[in-house]
């Protein structure tokens, strides 16, 4: 049985006198135990509020539904009151957040800001608590681990932050680690280092990982299974070799094609995904992918695809579906290698010098494009809620 | 070498760019706030308040049943304080008598031209003097240089000493040095306004003086002083118009502080507010009302002031939009 | 942190400089003098011309400074013109009564603001939260000395639950050692002096706090809005703290640092506004001795007690500052 599994989530916020806005539309997936799940898309796909709705962490104001189920080793997580989804929070379900920063009480000491999960969770006090801390900080690899608990967040830098951040998360050994972004607000070489500390941590211990992400990069360097959002709905869900190698929706395979890659040649353009996160259609209305699809037929329009299941244990959303290799069409130029190469990038980070015209990875790309000309790339924004 | 020199014209296209957007976008800021503003009811409520009193001030007196200063009371014998007789509200004197037989409604309506007169004047010379010496601090701070610091510097010591002066004796000495007066009261709390303002157009200066747009002007080779005065100034007014319409609400109630006080217009005989609610306070034993009166005109048109003031804020705070 | 505060003193000496340059010029430029005020408008030429000798008003005013200055260096101040006492001995005994009248405001303020504000702001949009924010505006625009004779009115002339006027009952006859005068009741174990001195305090207390208090509430209400919308506060959320612990230490204690530089400003301000209070009650602190002094042009008064209340403002804002520093640690202080 699966770990998490999530069916039919749907988030809508109600405001008065404007437009209800469906930021979740009946996304389903599961995690199975010591399993790594992506979760990907462009910002405002929808899969922060994901993982927020999972957490019961949405802003509380009026206006706001939650639907579906979020069934969490047999308990639906949506139906707990407030009590009991505080015991889960923390101990069983972590999380980890994008900006490491702005994340941590500026004003509380990094010792009390771990040890005060311990003592809710697993009520230590005083000289054990420090202690674990102590060896918490030094299993994510902070140096030093005592001098850091008395310091304060502004004195650590970007990646010890995020590292004291997961220390945190980690702390009672939760059952499922959710990571929303955990390396967009970090220099390249930290990321890659903040990815394997990640990986490490879940693999001994049995914890399964939701990797929130736009970066295909980190997909293709950790994810078992990938969930493609769009919209706020999944619309692909696959191993992670099968989406690399035959991406099936249109989505994916625009979203493979405006990776860069460092095999390509000079003159070679890149394939952004014309158009916008924004310019979609509200799916009872057809695919809300439809605006930017260069696959679309007459049909797409009018009514949502339906979920399609393959035999092998894939599925999309998605009614003319890319073919299989071999009729892949030109600018879908997408292998494992692409992602590949953009992970060599970011591990070989010295070449990260904002000015010069470095060798763009994925992250970038797929946020903004690249301003080489061609169709008007997705515009860049922040995703904060 | 050439692909430096590229680089760094294209750097520098990118911040001109950035530069125009930003004025662009100082349009829209007042555009945009007027919209949210107009959304606002608390910001609608201040601006019908502030449109009665405004509209009272200025065509009110026109049209007052009774001249302010008739003693008509005394004359028709119905006055009698020395029995405490001060008669109240009637069909003729809606707002009754005050201690020296005239009619309250008339004194209130013309009061209102003078308390209007007060709070405007007092907030421009709180507003004028204040903005010249934060504006020249602001300017000179953004400017830099040694010179730049060092006016920067000597002006906001000054201000400091200011501040550090107890604001009413300070208004209380201004007083003492002109004699009681409306001018003097005008002058006094237009003056304790004035390190506010100062402080604030600083401030706001030299934020605007480290952003981006200013960065982009300097690379492009516009003259520091051109700088200063086309782009920082006007961008930099926002809060200072703010706090003025803040401070209209707060001279009006100094205003009255320091009449209360004895400094105000010993000669009653032009009615203000604040005059009138320090008057009443010997008579507040035999009829309260008259203190009420003044008292509650007082406290809605500076709630108007108020809530136009905080609405304006609200719409024009960069971080509460969205 | 010792060599700021050094520092801090040490700036202060420059600003007293300047102020007491300033306060020279213009007090001496007030028309009249003590000569009028103690005359009136009878004495002839020759009395004036005596008095002006006799208080050494009719040399240059350079040398008139400068004697001042000596005499400031080694903290003399003078005697007053009008009571003819030491302006130090004046100073010790009414300024107690203002620090008591303005602590008693801002524990009031603060006490009733901070809880007030952080209210407001949990429960955004619903009716405490719009009462609070309606009264807190209404508190600002209320004039302090209406506000003052209406509360004298009601609860001490038509209630009588409070005493109307004055700092204490004279007839309890209460020994004075610090002119503090509630601490003096404690020291000497006068309960009834000291909790008559409280009382006094009351009503006062409770006019001076309307503005402050208005915008206790306002900032509180404001930061802790802002505070529950950081990213910190959802990680303290996703640890699964009890609500208690992410109220007190993640949200209160970040939201308290505007809240904290707003109490020392209106600190400041206070011990220096009480005059329409201590007017209306007949509080005997400074503010009605400083608006007395003015019109009896008693320079040595004068003088003196600006630039004392100019260190006062300067050592709480130094304090303010200091306890900043504590509670957040980004501020470094050098």
């Amino acid at each position: 049985m699966a770990l998490l599994e999530v069916d039919d989530l749907s988030v809508t916020f109600a405001r008065r006198g404007q437009r209800t806005v469906r930021a979740v539309d009946g996304v389903s997936f599961s995690v199975d135990a010591g399993d790594v799940v992506g979760l990907v898309g462009e910002s405002g796909c929808g899969k922060s509020v994901t993982s927020l709705a999972i957490m019961g962490l949405l802003p509380k104001q009026p206006g706001l539904r939650v639907g579906g189920k979020a069934m969490f080793d047999g308990t639906d997580l949506l139906q707990l009151d407030d009590r009991s989804r505080r015991d889960i929070r923390g101990r069983d379900i972590a999380m980890i957040f994008q900006d490491p920063l702005s994340s941590l009480n500026p004003v509380v000491p990094i010792g009390l800001q771990v040890t005060e999960v311990l003592t809710r969770h697993r009520g230590m006090k005083g000289d054990a608590a420090a202690k674990e801390a102590a060896e918490l900080l030094d299993r994510v690899g902070i140096p030093d681990p005592k001098r850091r608990l008395k310091e304060y967040p502004h004195q650590l830098s970007g990646g010890m932050r995020q590292r004291a951040l997961i220390a945190m998360a980690v702390a009672c050994q939760p059952r499922l680690l959710i990571a929303d972004e955990p390396t967009t607000a970090l220099d390249v070489t930290i990321q890659a280092q903040i990815l394997e500390l990640l990986k490490d941590l879940v693999r001994g211990s049995g914890t399964a990982l939701v990797m929130i992400t736009h970066d295909l990069g980190v997909v293709a360097g950790m994810c078992d299974t990938v969930n493609v959002l769009y919209g706020g709905r999944v619309v692909e869900t696959a191993r992670r070799r099968p989406l690399f190698r035959e991406p099936r929706h249109p989505y994916t395979v625009g979203l493979l094609a405006s990776v860069p890659r460092l095999d390509a040649g000079r003159g070679e353009r890149l394939n952004p995904i014309p158009g916008s996160v924004r310019d979609l259609l509200p799916w009872p209305e057809g695919c809300a992918f439809a605006p930017r699809c260069t696959r679309r037929v007459d049909a797409c329009v009018g009514e949502p695809p339906d979920l399609v299941l393959t035999h092998d244990g894939r599925s999309y959303r998605c009614i003319n579906p890319a073919p299989l290799p071999g009729i892949v069409p030109t600018t879908a130029a997408a292998s494992p290698t692409a992602a590949a190469s953009s992970i060599a990038a970011a591990e070989s980070a010295d070449t990260a010098d904002g000015d010069g015209p470095a060798p763009v990875i994925g992250a970038e790309a797929l946020d903004a494009g690249t301003p080489a000309g061609g169709p008007v790339p997705a515009p860049r924004e922040e995703e904060k809620s | 070498m050439t692909i430096i020199s590229g680089k760094k014209r294209e750097k520098i296209d990118r911040l001109a760019e950035l530069a125009a957007r930003e004025e662009e976008r100082g349009v829209s800021l007042w555009q945009d706030a007027f919209r949210r503003l107009r959304r606002n009811p608390a910001a609608i409520v201040g601006a019908v308040i502030l449109a009665i009193f405004v509209l009272v001030a200025v065509v009110g007196p026109f049209f007052v049943p009774y001249g302010p200063t008739d003693t008509i009371g005394i004359r028709e014998g119905v006055v009698r304080v020395g029995q405490g007789l001060i008669p109240g509200h009637s069909a003729e004197h809606w707002l009754g008598y005050d201690h020296q037989g005239r009619d309250v409604f008339s004194r209130m309506v013309v009061g209102a031209r003078q308390t209007l007169l007060v709070g405007v004047v007092a907030t421009m010379i709180g507003l004028a003097i204040g903005a010249l010496i934060g504006g020249v601090a602001g300017a000179a701070a953004g400017l830099g240089g040694r010179w730049g610091r060092w006016i920067d510097t000597t002006l906001m010591r000054f201000i400091d000493m200011l501040l550090a002066l107890p604001s009413l004796l300070l208004a209380v000495s201004i007083a003492a040095l002109l004699g009681p007066s409306l001018t003097t009261v005008m002058i006094a709390v237009g003056m304790v306004s004035v390190p506010v303002f100062a402080r604030l157009l600083r401030g706001s200066m030299i934020v605007q003086s480290n952003s981006d747009y200013v960065l982009a002007a300097t690379s492009l080779g516009v003259r520091k002083s051109k700088i200063a005065l086309a782009h920082v100034l006007p961008n930099s007014l926002a809060p200072v118009i703010v706090q003025a319409t803040l401070t209209l609400a707060t001279a009006i109630i100094e205003a009255a502080a320091l009449s209360f006080l004895g400094l105000g217009n010993p000669d009653s005989a032009t009615p203000e507010w604040g005059v009138m609610l320090a008057d009443a306070q010997q008579w507040i034993g035999i009829r309260p009302a008259l203190a009420i009166y003044p008292a509650v005109a007082i406290i809605i048109t500076a709630l108007g002031f108020t809530l136009l003031g905080e609405a304006m804020r609200e719409a024009l705070d960069p971080k509460l939009r969205k | 942190m010792f060599r700021f505060i050094v520092r801090r003193l040490l700036q202060l000496i420059p600003t007293l400089f300047g102020l007491s340059i300033l306060l020279f010029i213009w007090l001496r430029r007030l028309p009249g003098g003590p000569e009028t005020a103690i005359l009136g408008e009878r004495g002839t030429p020759e009395m004036r011309a005596a008095i002006r000798r006799n208080l050494g008003l009719d040399e240059p005013i350079l040398i008139q400074y400068g004697r001042f200055v000596r005499r400031m260096i080694r903290l003399d101040l003078g005697t007053s013109i009008s009571t003819k006492r030491e302006v130090t001995t004046e100073f010790l005994q009414r300024f107690p009564g203002t620090v008591e009248l303005t602590i008693t405001a801002m524990v009031i303020a603060i006490g009733i603001g901070i809880p007030l504000g952080y209210l407001a702001a949990r429960r955004r949009g619903q009716f405490l939260d719009h009462a609070s924010v309606g009264g807190s505006l209404i508190g600002i625009c209320i004039p302090v000395f209406f506000l003052a004779y209406i509360l004298k009115a009601i609860f001490s002339e038509n209630l009588g639950w409070f005493p109307s006027s004055g700092r204490q009952d004279p007839t309890l006859g209460a020994t004075r050692i610090t002119n503090f005068f509630v601490l003096d009741g404690l020291m000497t174990r006068e309960w009834d002096a000291a909790a008559d001195a409280l009382w006094h305090l009351v009503l006062p207390g409770m006019a001076l706090a309307s503005i402050p208090l208005a915008i206790i509430v306002r900032i509180t209400r404001a930061s802790v809005l802002e505070v529950l919308n950081e990213d910190f506060v959802r990680t303290a959320e996703a640890k699964g703290l009890t609500e208690n612990v992410v109220r007190r230490r993640h949200v209160l204690r970040n939201a308290m640092l505007p809240v904290a530089t707003s109490i020392g400003l209106l600190t400041g301000g206070l011990l220096s506004g009480a005059v329409l209070t201590e007017t209306v009650f007949a509080f005997s602190g400074i503010g009605a001795f400083l608006a007395d002094s003015i019109s009896q042009r008693d320079y040595p008064v004068l003088m003196g007690f600006i630039m004392i209340i100019a260190v006062v403002y300067v050592l709480v804002n130094l304090i303010v500052d200091l306890s900043y520093s504590l509670i957040d640690p980004r501020v470094r202080v050098r």
